[in-house]
């Protein structure tokens, strides 16, 4: 039995269009395909009828300015974007995300428009986006609607998009002056490669004070989560030692931290989460001082 | 629903491709199957192993997970098109010749990957660092751990590139007993092959007419089968044949030591572990072959699950076989126990547990079995020990040994795992019922659930010492899990209690180990057989009474380190080739080097306080041979063909280890011959003598005495003959650089094969080696020929907040008598560095009531160049009286200390002990920072 029946590589963004109008019920769409393959190869998901490759679809591979903003194809693959200028400049936190995910080779395959339709909770890219508030395209019935990123969650490996709507791209507004954006992860040596924890902060200061700022963490819930609460804390504050200890607290009761079999006890995590969130925090923070000059 | 056909093209190593695929085939399998370019491998089909990685537009890709559709327009490299076709001959690209010339090629399987990974980083970055390479090579994964030979090989080559000269070798020191060729470095004779593609592994043989063949597995842990129907399964079209137990000829079961072990189980019959066999099914095609496994009924009235060791022990619970739970009850007595705790002065006892591993060779498990026209059965297979499985396939065929070929392949890694049956006699089986060639290719997740592992422990040991830190007595208590079957079970665990008092000298021991049957997978050879476990609870221990008494680790040991005049705790008089203490002084001079007067010392990073780095000790000795009175013996031959080429022969299994290299040595050295003019031909039970199991660390020994006796032979023959003709003394006789010289005159050894045709004699010597007689345990006397000894120290660095644990560096010294060949003994002394670090650190291999957990490569985790420590290599050489040139196996002892010295480097820096493998770094976290796991 093979895993799909047939496959489609339209060559444009209307050509898409066309196939998913009459595509079969049970389609599914490909990008990267270094998740979805490996779960239809062992048996995790049943075969499919109709693949729709996306990966041919020049729109969906590019990375460019949009005025204040950076739009980054959902198809592009991640080496790509790790290895991308404007990336590095506008969207820190999500090239250092990328540089992480899997291996090189996994790298020049992988997109991040598959690494949120997966919709794991503690996916690297996920999460920085999120942090970067990150809005999605949305290909569908309608033609393309613009998203929020968290409302495409619904649980764990639950994606809220229909099986026909295709994530065109993500747009992130640049960070600018006095703005900056981190991201690390702690793993563990044994056991599937999947982050014990990450997190990414994206932050503006006012001088000496936080003037804004967007903390995300996975997993801190069933989908990417943000700290709220913490970043209300933290308006208008200098993170110094203090502060940053009750802004750790107070992340800790917004997330919700649980134990993973064979990865990690909740107790580890929330005494993980406090150093990520402080080393985190002080790697933006010290960012959008050298942006600040 | 039928799979829809695309017509696709693209242009691969140069050359344009129009070819029709399946919707759904990946491009490995269209570059492998269908345009024979099977230099490409599939190690674990999940994109996590590296090993298929090619280049397409300038990028290097995973081709396992590649639909073949998306390769339309684009362009490819492979392995294949890397080297350029010249009218001289072939010219290697930089990196082939430096992988070859540095010693990064051993098994040879994952090296495709290697180069075509490294070749697209050369292309986008003439000259990455250490770390660049590191990141781009993070996911090519080699299970020989050859990384720092790799990294090596990829600078040099780079350097040639820039520079465009030749490739220049490494300086590796030569032994100090080298002679005109051993003691030299020098490169595998296979290597050219395993770096262009061309070496040819189980899975890349094709027959015309070739079935596929597929195994049903029980899938639960211990049952009685109650009902068992193939009938909708021998309906699928494609399906040729479908097997059970009733089908088979001959005897049922096979094993190495104890034949327990059911090639299929019937009706009425009981599964033990998940793997067990039920039904083979032959088909022309995998996709009907599995098809007609999923139509296989099976019921089964479930058992009891037995789960570990210490439980298969207690009274009252489920038997797994009829004789009951315990394998073998294994005692090793000296002296008084009890009295010498009472003369002790201090007494600590403590407890260790250790678990599975797996042995995670790239290359997973493949036979292929034919009948010939003459009706006898062939079985081709990357095995460890080919008479062996001759004689198992026999038995279970029914059928006279001498009817059955079984002829060994390139082996992508053993370490162990390639020792025991696994579809050698289902393919035979098959084949000899269909009448085709059949091929049995075990998946990742087929191999990770059914092939025998290391024995999970638990060893407890009791040490009472003087306050001197003399040792007095020790006593220790091992449970080891061998699973369902034997296998090397018996054998594994009397290694691990033998050894389990460590390389000291004690006058009073008691060793009791329990090797208990369970429903976990089988446990059997493991590189260390055993000894990596004891060796663990044995040099954790010693560190501890050290602190105890407030004496250095290196002077405790020192102190009780075994010497030539010791006694072993099995009452064996060591008489020579008692390297350890030399090992010792080395590596602690190395140590003191590297991290100042006291290394043991914790060190805080200035940079970030939550860095700790310290360094560790262990020492370690393994026997070489298989020892306790198992006689222990290798066959060979040499021959003298008439172009003056000399080729030996026996069976003996090269699994990147060295061991080609290692017999074209001895015998160039014995017939003063080129090395480029002695080819050696192994493992082909129809033409080459038995060499015995490649194990036990004991093939340079054994089959290189054999080797070295058999080119003794030949060159005494063609003595007397060249002696005769020109009458000459047979003293003035010498033969240096491929020649011989007869007093004034050169005779090639062309002419020599001419001039002995035509004498009559025979250009053919052979010699069978019997290794020095052993005793068995508990009469006494050598219970092994020799022994080799190590010493290892590593340097760890510990983040006390994460508990994240990083080796920064291991010194290794090894005594192994004589370094025959100290390019390919770098490599082994790397890789068993790396092995013993992914033993430490990073493998965890779950079973969960009899159920595979980690049943693909992306759950288990075996050693990245990522986490590969920097290696300083010490070679320590007490040579052993009879071994070839004075030299004893390094096969395992490069391994074993690897794991102590990383753990106790642990405690050294952040004052938490490891008793419980692997290293959990959450555990680390909690102690020392305070927080309660599970809360």
């Amino acid at each position: 039995m093979s895993i799909y029946h047939s496959i489609t590589l339209p060559d444009s963004l209307d050509n898409l269009s066309a196939v998913l109008k009459t595509a079969p019920e049970n389609t599914r769409i490909l990008a990267g395909g270094t998740d979805i393959l490996l779960e239809l190869k062992q048996d995790i998901e049943p075969s499919i009828d109709l693949m729709v490759d996306v990966t041919s679809i020049p729109e969906m591979q590019r990375i460019e300015e949009r005025d204040d903003q950076i739009f980054i194809g959902a198809a592009a693959p991640l080496s790509t974007i790790a290895s991308s200028a404007l990336i590095n400049k506008y969207a820190q936190a999500l090239q250092e995300a990328c540089r992480l995910i899997g291996g090189p080779q996994v790298r020049n395959v992988a997109t991040l428009g598959g690494n949120v339709a997966h919709a794991l909770p503690a996916a690297d890219g996920s999460i920085s986006l999120l942090s970067l508030d990150a809005s999605a395209e949305v290909l569908g019935s309608n033609g393309i609607t613009t998203r929020k990123l968290s409302e495409l969650y619904l649980g764990p490996g639950k994606t809220a998009l229909l099986p026909k709507e295709v994530i065109i791209g993500f747009a992130v507004k640049k960070t600018g002056i006095g703005q900056a954006s981190a991201f690390k992860r702690i793993m563990r040596p044994q056991g599937v490669a999947l982050p014990i924890l990450n997190t990414a902060i994206w932050l503006e200061r006012d001088g000496l004070s936080i003037h804004s700022i967007r903390i995300a963490i996975g997993p801190g819930g069933p989908i990417p989560t943000r700290g709220t609460a913490a970043e209300l804390f933290l308006i208008g504050k200098n993170p110094k030692e203090k502060i940053v200890d009750e802004a750790a607290e107070i992340l800790l009761g917004c997330i919700k931290l649980r134990t993973s079999a064979q990865r990690a006890s909740a107790a580890y995590r929330k005494h993980l989460c406090v150093q990520l969130f402080k080393d985190v925090l002080w790697e933006a923070w010290s960012r959008s001082e050298m942006k600040n000059s | 629903m039928d799979n829809t056909k695309y017509r696709i093209h693209f242009i691969v190593n140069g050359k344009d491709v129009d070819i029709e695929v399946d919707a759904s085939e990946m491009l490995a399998d269209v570059l492998r199957e269908r345009l024979g370019l099977i230099g490409t491998k599939i190690g674990c089909n999940e994109a996590e192993c590296g090993a298929c990685t090619v280049i397409i537009n300038g990028k290097p890709i995973l081709s396992c997970t590649y639909p073949a559709v998306r390769a339309n327009g684009k362009t490819i490299l492979t392995i294949e098109g890397l080297a350029k076709e010249t009218e001289e001959g072939i010219c290697l690209h930089p990196l082939q010749e430096a992988f070859i010339k540095h010693g990064a090629v051993q098994c040879g399987f994952c090296i495709p990957g290697q180069i075509m990974t490294s070749y697209a980083l050369l292309q986008e970055n003439p000259s990455p660092s250490d770390e660049e390479i590191r990141y781009a090579l993070k996911d090519t994964l080699c299970r020989c751990g050859s990384y720092p030979s790799i990294e090596r090989a990829i600078h040099s080559a780079e350097e040639a590139m820039r520079t465009g000269k030749s490739v220049i070798s490494p300086k590796v020191d030569d032994s100090i007993r080298a002679k005109n060729i051993i003691g030299h470095s020098h490169v595998r004779p296979e290597a050219m092959d395993k770096v262009t593609g061309k070496a040819l592994y189980t899975d890349d043989l094709k027959f015309p007419g070739m079935l596929i063949g597929v195994t049903k597995r029980s899938g639960v842990p211990h049952g009685i089968i109650t009902k068992l129907n193939v009938d909708a399964a021998r309906k699928v079209p494609g399906v040729v044949v479908v097997l059970t137990a009733e089908d088979i000829p001959g005897q049922i079961n096979h094993g190495l030591v104890i034949q327990d072990w059911p090639t299929l189980v019937g009706i009425g019959q009981k599964v033990r572990y998940v793997g067990d066999a039920i039904a083979i099914v032959a088909a022309e095609t995998k996709e009907a072959a599995e098809e007609a496994l999923d139509k296989i009924e099976v019921d089964y009235q479930l058992l009891p699950v037995i789960t570990s060791a210490v439980q298969a022990n207690e009274p009252g619970v489920e038997k797994i076989h009829e004789s009951g739970n315990l394998l073998k009850h294994i005692k090793v007595r000296k002296g008084d126990i009890e009295k010498g705790f009472e003369e002790s002065d201090v007494i600590i006892e403590r407890t260790f547990h250790t678990g599975i591993v797996d042995h995670a060779f790239i290359e997973p498990e493949c036979s292929i079995a034919r009948v010939t026209e003459d009706g006898r059965i062939e079985v081709y297979v990357g095995s460890q020990i080919p008479y062996q499985d001759r004689s198992q396939i026999a038995a279970v065929m029914n059928m006279p040994e001498d009817r059955i070929r079984v002829k060994g392949m390139m082996i992508g890694g053993g370490f162990g795992g390639k020792e025991d049956i696994m579809g050698q006699i289902h393919a035979a089986l098959l084949a000899w019922k269909t009448k085709r060639p059949v091929k049995i290719l075990y998946d990742r997740h087929e191999s990770l659930v059914v092939h025998p592992k290391r024995h999970a422990t638990q060893i407890t040991v009791k040490m009472g010492a003087k306050r001197d830190g003399t040792l007095v007595a020790v006593k220790t208590e091992l449970y080891g899990d061998t699973g369902a079957y034997a296998s090397l079970g018996e054998k594994v665990m009397t290694r691990a209690t033998t050894h389990s008092t460590g390389p000291y000298t004690i006058p009073h021991v008691k060793a009791d180990c329990f090797a208990m049957y369970t429903n976990n997978p089988p446990a059997g050879a493991f590189r260390g057989f055993g000894v990596l476990q004891s060796a663990f609870a044995i040099e954790t221990t010693i560190d501890e009474l050290a602190e105890t008494l407030g004496i250095h680790p290196v002077e405790i040991r020192l102190k009780n380190a075994l010497k030539v005049g010791s006694v072993t705790n099995t009452g064996q008089l060591l008489k020579d080739s008692v390297g350890l203490v030399e090992c010792i002084d080395k590596t602690w001079a190395e140590m003191q080097r590297l991290g100042g007067d006291e290394p043991f010392k914790a060190k805080i990073d200035p940079q970030n306080p939550n860095l700790v780095r310290a360094w560790g000790l262990a020492v370690a000795f393994k026997n070489t041979g298989l020892g306790g009175g198992a006689p222990d013996k290798a066959g060979a031959e040499v021959e003298l063909y008439p172009d003056g080429v000399v080729e030996v022969r026996t069976s003996s299994a090269e699994l990147g280890q060295g061991l080609v290299t290692v017999l074209q040595l001895i015998a160039a050295e014995e017939l003063g011959l080129k090395t480029k003019d002695v080819k050696v031909y192994l493992s082909d039970t129809d033409k080459t003598p038995d060499g015995g199991p490649t194990t036990a660390s004991r093939q340079t020994y054994v089959t290189g005495n054999a080797v070295k006796g058999a080119a003794t032979a030949l060159r005494d023959a063609i003595t007397s003959v060249l002696a005769e003709h020109f009458d000459i003394a047979p003293d003035k006789i010498k033969y240096i650089e491929g020649l011989a010289q007869v007093g004034e005159q050169n005779v090639t050894f062309g002419e020599i094969a001419h001039l002995m045709q035509h004498e009559g004699k025979s250009l053919i010597a052979s010699y069978e080696y019997w290794a020095p007689k052993t005793m068995p345990l508990g009469e006494g006397g050598d219970m092994h020929f020799v022994y080799s000894y190590a010493a290892q120290a590593a340097e760890v660095e510990v983040n006390s907040i994460t508990g994240e644990v990083k080796v920064l560096h291991v010194i290794s010294a090894n005594d192994v008598g004589t370094a025959i060949n100290p390019l390919g003994l770098k490599g082994q002394v790397e890789g068993g560095v790396v092995m013993g670090l992914g033993n430490a650190l990073t493998e965890r291999f779950i079973v969960k009531d009899g159920y595979v957990i980690t049943d693909r490569l992306a759950k288990y985790r075996i050693p990245s160049i990522a986490v590969t420590p920097e290696i300083t290599s010490i070679i320590v050489e007490h040579p052993a009286g009879e071994g070839p040139f004075g030299a004893k196996g390094v096969g395992e002892v490069v391994s074993i200390p690897t794991t102590p010295a990383i753990t106790n480097a642990i405690y050294n820096a952040v004052g938490i002990r490891v008793r419980s493998l692997p290293v959990d770094q959450e555990l680390i976290a909690s102690e020392i920072n305070g927080f309660q796991i599970g809360g």
